[in-house]
């Protein structure tokens, strides 16, 4: 049984066979800047300490040498210029937004303000613990009421908590609601029904919330129909419907309103993922559409960094009716002063430590400060303007995969593949060579070789147009000279990359030669 | 708007492009009884300048920030973050680009994230460690889940009493909609306030999951981790152990030698502020033979074409992106600026300095204690600690109301959560507390005793 078998390798020493997960001393390649560990040299120092090895010894005689390590084996030790060194020498084999046109569809790499890095590093925000009297971190929790208020009239829902540490986290926390409501009301729907145009998110939150994943099949036209809908809702197990609007193909679901309807007569809820929200900014609230929850990414519409992978922060609103079921803590007024109301039966309970990722919150309340009413709804007009403008200028040689008008973001299409045998990818590393970093690519997965652009509001017609310029020629260069696109890039430090050895035969650490 | 390059020429040039008049033309399509409704009522933009001091104004309103000598811990610590952290994460290549899904134009973030892995390997002890979680509950909590997958018959999880409050509520929470799983709560011993030993012997072996342990617990007590995984071990079950002052991993045996087969973990101790409580960064440890069943994001070494070492995103058929709802976990944006932060600051503090750093702590917690019983407050609990450990006050929210009109943030109090302990304060003390702080503290203690 599977079960005993992996308990012994749990339980044992031995070392799997199949994975070595360390590196191999035998034979290094050459490299383009050497591991911290490879820069380490025995007594070099980065951190100067009062105490030093005296404390250690004292630390040794107070605990017991049972208790202690005697050595972190394999660690670094490096000065402070060098660490310097390694980690600038590092950033600079990277693109980012800040320094390069990053069109990745439904990441919404948009300009991270700087001056919102320097407010959520002032002392009041960052050097307050999160277990400070409230009386004392009132400017803190007065920030995050200001910041719940502001994305509820964003949405147009009625109640936001700021807890979720991500997107992820916010739909796992919209999908617990969905359960504790169907329990209240002595429920027990099984199932929800995600488009196939989702993020594979959505469908894993929906494992980890203990439902069952339906499959809505979209339109040929790239939208879901209300009858398709209807159709799934028959049987009345259907919980909720899980949807992203504007949907993955950039397209605004036109039957939003009688999907709504359908969902509702039936007992179900509409849980909408906020990932595409930067097309909805006083265009269209999501709470006027039906949505019972919503969840928003703050490291997306509201500008904060991504950080080369999080961290994020993951925002859920609801209608009044689920409002008793957000995670706990709620941030209260008690005569004049903010604090938190832990007194909560109904909630879902809480899905990290402490109460948000408060420094993003800083940041995105900033960010909606600054763009105000108008700037927000500019920002949408923009970036529709903009993914509009991608599209009409690249439409002859990579099609949109629909004929639908476009939001925020478009989905394009190719026939190299059968004119060339030039792939997706092929195209998106010669992207690579124009200083551009690639559209998100094979996703939708309806659309076969997809290229999904989202240009984002702050990115100017200059660079737009450049896009357009080394799309077309990348799409000539394949037709006259495919090799040149199929082994690309070739300007960067590293050529491409050898994803498929990574995975069959994983190396996931260094280890002392 | 001083974000969006587009001037009045420019947007009507690019709408005639398109073929539309106005930019409203292009939402044309979207229902007008959503258009009309969709005005956002907030104030008007401003300026840089009247954004700094409208931020500012707030800042200044929480006053903890200014003049306290504070205790505070219980799973966010006050440490000290070197410059050198702050200027390669505030590196806009770092901060401004995306999960490294294209590997040529993120070597930066795939070689520090194999950095930061390998980093966490060595202070558990552990083979393999994923990018990063969100945090160390979550981590605690994904933990559990893996272990599920790992032992997919067995059930009982567990759950240690002096655990800290959010770990034990969140893993509650994701644990909310599996199938088949029991939390069973196990007891500490009330003297030494370390997991109750006879308690979890007692439990169905044959039907253990796994043991899970704080290390420090949530009293700031040393478990004895090397015998609660020889329990779990005998019983043929997971031994997980979770850190929230992951400092105490620069002195302390490492969880993987003391036997733990998952170690998870807070991160925020090493080189990022404690924010108000986020973001910090989850870490999670494990053995080779169980990656597959890891949740998170992996880099692994490769090369390129032209056979240079390299670095990429790997073993991905874990991930929700593949395997949609059959994925180990939903997770996709995680933690990954501030698992840079962690290895910048890992590095510098480098292998002695790491070890003096966490002595340093051990060594100023228990001169403070000892300022403290020399007024007569003793610590409630005897087991050996780290840099925090629990005092008994008679009346701890007064005594605590009282230090703080002194200029002092005494410490947590217990009795929310642990109405056994409505006595208990939980005091934490790091490198940031001077040796006058304990005066401070013991004269602000010393009258409410």
């Amino acid at each position: 049984m599977a079960d005993q078998k992996n308990a012994r390798v749990a339980n044992s020493a031995e070392p799997a066979r199949t994975i070595t997960g360390a590196a191999s001393s035998q034979k290094t390649p050459p490299k383009i800047v050497p591991l911290i560990f490879e820069e380490s040299s025995d007594k070099r120092r980065g951190s100067d300490l009062p105490g030093g090895d005296s404390s250690e010894r004292r630390a040794r005689e107070i605990l017991g040498d049972d208790l202690c390590r005697s050595d972190i084996e394999g660690f670094p030790e490096l000065s402070e210029p060098q660490v310097m060194r390694h980690f600038l020498r590092l950033s600079q084999l990277n693109f980012g937004q800040a320094l390069h046109f990053y069109p990745l569809g439904s990441c919404t790499m948009k300009y991270n303000p700087v001056v919102n890095d320097e407010l959520a590093g002032l002392p009041g925000f960052a050097a307050i613990h999160p277990l400070t009297p409230a009386h004392l971190a009132q400017g803190a929790l007065e920030l995050m009421v200001r910041m719940e208020r502001a994305l509820a009239e964003i949405t147009g829902m009625d109640a936001v908590s700021l807890h979720p540490a991500a997107g992820a986290q916010g739909e796992l926390a919209g999908l617990l609601i969905v359960r504790a409501w169907e329990r209240t009301r002595g429920s027990v729907r099984r199932k929800v029904i995600i488009p196939d145009t989702a993020h594979g998110t959505n469908p894993a939150s929906c494992s980890l919330a203990g439902f069952e994943v339906v499959v809505a099949r979209s339109s040929k036209r790239g939208y879901l129909e209300a009858q398709e809908i209807r159709r799934l809702l028959e049987g009345n197990d259907v919980a909720a419907l899980m949807v992203t609007n504007p949907n993955t193909m950039g397209i605004f679901e036109p039957e939003m309103p009688e999907i709504a309807a359908a969902l509702h007569d039936n007992g179900a809820l509409l849980y909408m993922d906020g990932a595409n929200m930067n097309a909805l900014l006083g265009v269209a609230k999501p709470g006027h559409s039906g949505a019972d929850i919503v969840h928003l990414n703050l490291h997306k519409t509201f500008s904060t960094p991504h950080g080369g992978g999080g961290p994020g922060s993951g925002p859920i609103a609801v209608k009044r009716h689920l409002e008793p079921f957000l995670p706990a803590p709620r941030i209260v007024d008690r005569a004049g002063r903010w604090d938190f109301d832990y007194d909560r039966p109904h909630s879902i309970g809480r899905l990290r430590a402490f109460h948000a990722n408060f420094a993003m919150v800083v940041r995105a309340y900033a960010y909606i400060l600054a763009l105000g009413r108008d700037g927000l709804e500019q920002a949408s007009l923009i970036a529709i303007l903009n993914a509009n403008y991608v599209r009409k200028r690249l439409e002859a040689r990579y099609p949109t995969a629909s004929h639908e008008p476009t939001m925020h973001e478009c989905v394009l299409t190719h026939d190299l593949e059968e004119k060339a045998k030039v792939s997706t990818l092929d195209i998106a590393k010669r992207l690579l060579d124009f200083g551009i970093h690639p559209p998100t690519i094979y996703f939708p997965l309806i659309v076969h070789g997809a290229l999904m652009v989202e240009p984002t509001e702050t990115e100017s017609r200059e660079t737009i147009d450049s896009f357009v310029a080394a799309m077309t020629q990348i799409y000539e260069e394949a037709l006259s000279n495919p090799e040149t696109v199929k082994t690309a890039p070739h300007t960067l430090a590293l050529s491409r990359v050898d994803e498929v050895t990574a995975a069959r035969r994983p190396i996931l650490r260094w280890t002392p030669p | 708007m001083r974000f969006i390059p587009h001037t009045e020429a420019e947007i009507a040039a690019m709408l005639e492009t398109v073929g539309v008049a106005r930019l409203d033309d292009l939402i044309a399509h979207v229902p007008r009884e959503l258009r009309d409704r969709a005005r956002i009522r907030l104030d008007p933009g401003r300026g840089e300048p009247e954004v700094v001091a409208e931020l500012a104004a707030l800042a200044a309103k929480s006053r903890a920030a200014n003049g306290f000598a504070s205790f505070l811990g219980a799973g966010f610590y006050r440490h000290y973050v070197p410059a050198a952290v702050r200027a390669i994460t505030a590196r806009a290549e770092f901060a401004t680009s995306y999960t490294p899904y294209q590997p040529e134009a993120s070597q930066g973030t795939t070689q520090a994230i194999f950095e930061f892995q390998t980093l966490i390997t060595q202070l558990t002890g552990l083979e393999v460690a994923n990018a990063s979680m969100y945090d160390g509950a979550s981590a605690a909590a994904e933990a559990v889940l893996m272990a599920r997958r790992i032992l997919p018959q067995r059930s009982i999880v567990a759950l240690p009493r002096n655990l800290w409050p959010d770990y034990r509520a969140t893993i509650q929470t994701y644990l909310s909609a599996q199938k088949g799983l029991e939390l069973v709560e196990v007891p500490f011993d009330p003297a030494a306030g370390t997991t109750d030993l006879a308690a979890l012997e007692a439990l169905p072996g044959d039907r253990l999951l796994c043991t899970l342990t704080g290390y420090p617990n949530g009293f700031g007590a040393i478990e004895p981790l090397a015998r609660i995984a020889g329990i779990a071990h005998r019983a043929g079950a997971l031994a997980i152990s979770a850190t929230a002052e992951a400092l105490a991993l620069g002195l302390l045996k490492a969880p993987g030698a003391a036997g733990a087969d998952i170690a998870v973990g807070e991160g925020q101790s090493f080189g990022i502020a404690p924010q108000f409580g986020g973001p910090g960064v989850g870490f999670m440890a494990a053995r080779t033979a169980h990656v597959r069943q890891m949740p998170g994001r992996l880099v692994g070494q490769t090369h390129d074409a032209d056979g240079r070492r390299a670095f990429c995103l790997t073993l991905a058929t874990r991930e929700q992106h593949i395997r949609r709802e059959r994925a180990t976990s939903n997770i996709c944006t995680n933690h990954s600026l501030n698992a840079l932060a962690a290895t910048v600051y890992l590095s510098l503090m480098g292998r002695r300095g790491l070890r003096e750093l966490a002595a340093r702590n051990v060594e100023l917690a228990h001169q403070a204690a000892d300022a403290l019983a020399a007024a007569g407050i003793r610590p409630r609990f005897s087991a050996p600690f780290f840099n925090e450990f629990v005092v008994a006050l008679p009346d701890a929210p007064s005594a605590i109301a009282k230090a703080e009109e002194r200029g002092v943030l005494a410490g947590v109090p217990l009795g929310r959560d642990y109405p056994e302990l409505g006595d208990g304060l939980l005091i934490s003390v790091t490198e940031m507390n001077a040796q006058a702080d304990f005066v401070l503290l013991r004269n602000a203690l010393a009258g409410s005793r």
